[in-house]
């Protein structure tokens, strides 16, 4: 498999949110604003690439029973250097995404592509799936969010944290509150699949 | 009484008002992937509350006498995982050794909780609101029975919803979602009730 397939295997084939069903959480408690999913997607994107690499590298060395454990103290050491990261350069984002931060360690889009791919694979290859992967997440996770800030907000990628104002469409006025609320993920989600199903996946 | 009282607020927001899995989204996967017999959505409830309380109440003693006391939080999320993983590890052979019964009954489901994150998220979620111990116990199992509440209705819900006729693009887990997108609004009912 060339580097290309791999890569578009991850942003379309095997979307991980679309299709794969992979990291749930994040994909409902993050996508209040497309601003928000997309910083989760880029925080995702950074372990899983991180983790593919450094597993891929050391799938030789550790002993097939205590792969699992191995693998978690990988993740969760990267999401520790994650967290320090966003703390000291980012605290408006490390503030917003919260107890979302520490649970990328129990992602399954992570662990699930460093047992079914990176332990299989070279260190090469393995990033360029991690990248394919993360991104596949990201635009996932963005189109969401910005679907619930446009219908929710009236306004398109407004965010604080960023200091950016956003565009507006129909205005706050019009705003369904629904949208951003826990209920308004579920609906969001469940038609982005069944749309995703009937255009790409048929 | 006010201890008790806030103890019973602690419970009734934990399980209606804000629902482990239909208001704050932690263990959608087993949500949506073991719920479509009430069975089974039955045995990974029970499963994911053993755990649940046993790891948050384990996680507490090490953050406040070892990580605390050693200036170690920043080892916070790798110690948690560690000790969920290894809990549930052991819990395992327990019941494999002690109560076959249970070990057939739950056997399956406990692998799977390692990567639930209603598990990981209610240890640093304990840590995060500065509960003491009794309230963190009280809090961890009330939120692990909100899971198995809500994921004893899904199935249900779901069990139902396969004899319906759906259209072909949203058969399976879109309608799933939708589903629970109305639960979730019901829930939303109970916001009222306490703060």
């Amino acid at each position: 498999m060339n580097n290309l397939k791999i890569f578009l295997n991850g942003v379309v084939k095997e979307n991980p949110t679309l299709v794969l069903l992979l990291g749930m959480c994040p994909t409902l408690g993050t996508t209040s604003s497309a601003i928000n999913g997309l910083s989760m997607g880029v925080a995702t994107t950074f372990v899983l690439i991180m983790s593919n690499f450094i597993i891929s590298c050391i799938k030789n060395l550790v002993p097939d029973k205590v792969r699992i454990p191995c693998y978690i103290v990988v993740i969760a050491s990267l999401v520790t250097l994650l967290q320090m990261l966003l703390q000291a350069y980012l605290p408006a984002i490390y503030a917003t995404l919260g107890l979302y931060i520490p649970l990328i360690v129990v992602n399954c889009i992570i662990l699930g592509r460093a047992e079914s791919f990176a332990a299989k694979h070279g260190p090469g290859a393995s990033i360029v799936d991690g990248l394919g992967m993360g991104i596949g997440f990201t635009w996932a996770l963005t189109l969401l969010g910005a679907v619930r800030e446009w219908l929710g907000t009236g306004i398109l990628f407004r965010s604080d944290d960023f200091g950016l104002s956003g565009w507006t469409l129909q205005g706050e006025d019009y705003g369904i509150l629904f949208f951003v609320l826990a209920p308004g993920a579920f609906l969001v989600l469940g038609y982005l699949i069944a749309l995703f199903n009937q255009s790409i996946k048929k | 009484m006010d201890y008790i009282l806030n103890l019973f607020l602690i419970i009734i927001t934990a399980v209606l008002v804000n629902n482990v899995v239909l208001a704050q989204f932690l263990g959608i996967c087993p949500f949506l992937g073991v719920s479509r017999k009430v069975e089974t959505a039955n045995g990974m409830g029970m499963a994911v509350t053993a755990v649940t309380v046993m790891a948050s109440l384990v996680t507490f003693i090490i953050q406040k006498y070892v990580l605390n006391t050693f200036g170690l939080e920043y080892l916070q999320t790798i110690v948690f995982i560690l000790v969920i993983a290894s809990l549930v590890q052991m819990t395992e052979m327990v019941l494999r050794k002690s109560m076959p019964v249970l070990y057939q009954a739950l056997g399956v489901f406990l692998p799977l909780i390692t990567t639930n994150c209603c598990i990981l998220g209610v240890a640093i979620l304990v840590i995060q609101k500065d509960l003491d111990m009794i309230q963190g116990v009280v809090y961890s199992a009330s939120t692990a029975l909100g899971f198995w509440l809500a994921m004893v209705i899904f199935a249900g819900l779901r069990e139902q919803l396969e004899m319906t006729d759906v259209p072909k693009s949203m058969k399976g887990v879109p309608i799933a979602l939708i589903t629970a997108s109305l639960l979730a609004m019901a829930f939303m009912g109970f916001s009222g009730i306490g703060r």
